[in-house]
């Protein structure tokens, strides 16, 4: 059976150049980079070179703003404790009530070391208000952290505002941008994004390799402690078959965020308008501020899960905000925040699509949702 | 989380049987909400004569395990008596599938619930699910889980830790903000068992003479386990005890019972908890 693949906010598939470029890194050119040897050492251009292919799809202004990591909640991790060590003093922190876990869990813990955070609601189609976001504002701020898009949703926020709102009040200005990257542009140098998280697996890179970006002139506390690697911003050995494939990665996707503006949004749209037809659906997120890969629809009266489980019979991969497949037992804290009624919300399906979705894929889905929902709506107990 | 489900539960999940709800039910159980992301409906026709649950039939919201396990419930109680039936526990519904996943037993529980609620509907007593609703204060706001539950699945299903208790009941996995008063309450429990436990333990040590093992296997019988059998209209004569074989025949309720194989298994446990781990076990048949 073929695998219909909509789950590409989860994770992507690498792409075959990427794979490419990474590869001699394994094999040929095993060498560490910071060697004194000419067969380690040369190595080290080949960082520099993904450094800046990193830095040009993001539109910072210099490559020495890149900083590798290991992934998008290390990104997360490193720029929040970072930014708070450099603005001591100042005990308030602003997010949102739909981060990823990646941030939500910091700021819980920062609550427990003291700090007061904010965290601010969404209104039912998923956006800030910004207004709130002004009043809850003051000199005690140290740090907002407000992601670009939400990864459930695929809501976008207006990041950049709100960049220039906390620098009025002197704060910092952290985004989770892992799922925005390659599928809206982005210009940091214009802005007053102060650091920004990006993974590479959701960017047809593999698993295994983030950066961080860090405005230049911008105070920084190391998050791992080590040697000198990434000029003593991160200790450890660079990961140099990821850090090549995230360049190459990065160069794709520059190209490519103009394909998601087009073809794959068309995709999302048809699919999406599809789905909705079936009585007893809704759309979570708002329909025009959004990524264009991803739709999250709500099926009445039926489980997430079992839905899921249904697709995945038919090789359909997809995602679910029900809390049946989250590991907590209450569905997903984003739906929540938006106040989607519970019979929806225990419902609701993530179709995240990518570079290498077809109309053919699509066919697919709209072929076998409609019985799957009915066929499911027959042994609930619950219908009207 | 990727699904650890048997074939047995893809199988009930994806051809479930006994679907829907029977026309004028005898007797009707509903248990779970939208609100809690699972709810189960379960409806049964009895025959008078025979006490005998004749067909169930489910509606389920939920997930794999949700669906699978009413399924298997309703194939499991068809053709058992009243009695049979409610002597199954939710252990029962999860081994029929080949086992469930630790954080699904909820659904098994849910199961068991029903049954219960629908028996009961049927014989007009109130359901003990619900009774727990008025008893004792609710413990979990998120689910509405009361205390009542909480202490009656940790005794059954003898659970250890608040993720246990989380698993079975749900309690807990929400928001969080009620753990602390479960460990308090699974202490309280386990602190009673281990005080039942070690009740019993001298008893065993101080076994000395023939006569003493015989005392007390009639005494663990007169006040362990008859009273239970008695609750179920049912009883047990003591035959003999030679050595380390105790004879017994089941009468009233208990003879003839399809879950006799059941029951008789957890006397011998019981008798060798606590007079001698040695004893066997005989059924006289009627
Ligand atoms: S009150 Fe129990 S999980 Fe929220």
């Amino acid at each position: 059976m073929r695998t219909v693949y909509l789950d590409n906010n989860a994770t992507t598939q690498v792409a075959p150049e990427v794979v490419e470029a990474m590869m001699p890194f394994f094999t040929e050119r095993y060498g560490n980079p910071s060697s004194m040897h000419d067969f380690g050492g040369s190595v080290g251009k080949v960082i520099e070179d993904a450094r800046e292919k990193v830095a040009a799809c993001l539109g910072a202004e210099q490559a020495s703003e890149i900083l590798f990591t290991s992934c998008g909640t290390e990104s997360d991790n490193t720029a929040i404790r970072s930014a708070l060590l450099s603005r001591k003093g100042r005990k308030r922190v602003l997010t949102t009530r739909v981060e990823h876990p990646a941030v939500l869990n910091v700021a819980r813990q920062l609550e427990r070391e003291g700090f007061d955070v904010t965290y601010l609601p969404v209104d039912r189609d998923g956006l800030l208000d910004l207004d709130l976001l002004r009043e809850k504002m003051d000199a005690e701020v140290a740090l907002v952290s407000v992601m670009a898009a939400n990864n459930e949703t695929g809501v976008i926020f207006p990041f950049e505002e709100i960049a220039r709102i906390a620098h009025e009040h002197d704060a910092l200005f952290h985004t989770d941008a892992v799922q925005a990257v390659g599928k809206i542009p982005i210009r940091l140098a214009d802005s007053d994004i102060d650091l920004l998280a990006l993974s590479g697996h959701k960017l047809n890179a593999p698993k295994g390799i983030g950066a961080l970006y860090i405005r230049r002139g911008q105070r920084f506390r190391p998050f791992l402690l080590g040697g000198h690697q990434e000029r003593g911003r991160r200790g450890g050995t660079e990961n140099v078959p990821g850090i090549a494939a995230l360049g190459k990665a990065a160069e794709i996707a520059a190209e490519h965020v103009c394909d998601e503006r087009t073809r794959v949004r068309a995709l999302r749209d048809r699919l999406e308008a599809e789905l909705l037809k079936i009585p007893g659906t809704r759309l979570n997120g708002h329909k025009e501020q959004r990524l264009p890969g991803t739709s999250n629809v709500s099926f009445k009266n039926v489980e997430g899960e079992a839905i899921l489980l249904m697709l995945n019979q038919e090789g359909i991969c997809a995602s679910s905000g029900s809390a049946c497949t989250s590991g907590t037992l209450e569905p997903s804290h984003v739906l929540r925040a938006m106040g989607v009624p519970f019979n929806f919300a225990h419902g609701s399906v993530r179709f995240s699509l990518g570079r290498y979705n077809t109309d053919a894929d699509v066919d697919r889905v709209l072929e076998v949702m409609p019985p799957l929902i009915a066929r499911l709506r027959e042994i609930s107990p619950f219908r009207d | 989380m990727a699904w650890d489900y048997t074939d047995l539960v893809k199988q009930h999940f994806f051809s479930p049987r006994n679907v829907g709800k029977i026309e004028a039910p005898d007797g009707a159980g509903q248990v779970g909400s939208i609100a809690c992301g699972d709810a189960l409906s379960l409806t049964i026709k009895v025959d008078g004569a025979t006490d005998r649950i004749t067909d169930a039939k489910f509606q389920t919201f939920g997930c794999g395990s949700a669906i699978a396990s009413s399924s298997m419930l309703t194939e499991m109680v068809k053709g058992k008596t009243l009695d049979e039936a409610l002597s199954i526990t939710n252990q029962d519904i999860a081994a029929a599938l080949g086992g469930l996943p630790a954080e699904k037993m909820h659904c098994s529980v849910m199961g068991r619930e029903a049954l219960e609620a629908a028996i009961n509907d049927y014989r007009g007593v109130k359901a003990k699910a619900e009774e727990e609703k008025d008893e004792g204060r609710i413990v979990c706001n998120c689910f509405g889980i009361a205390e009542g539950k909480i202490r009656r699945v940790i005794r059954e299903d003898n659970l250890r830790t608040v993720e246990d208790v989380t698993n079975y009941t749900k309690a807990g996995g929400g928001c969080g903000s009620c753990t602390a008063q479960i460990e308090e309450i699974l202490e309280d429990e386990l602190g009673k068992k281990a005080a039942e436990e070690a009740a019993v333990q001298p008893a065993r040590k101080r076994l000395r003479t023939n006569l003493e093992r015989i005392n007390l296997i009639q005494e663990v019988l007169d006040n362990e386990v008859r009273p239970i059998l008695q609750k179920d209209s049912g009883d047990l004569d003591l035959v003999d005890i030679d050595g380390h074989r105790v004879t017994i025949r089941m009468v009233g309720h208990c003879s003839g019972c399809r879950a006799a194989g059941l029951t008789t298994g957890w006397i011998e446990d019981k008798l060798r908890e606590i007079v001698d781990p040695n004893i066997s076990l005989e059924v006289l048949e009627e």
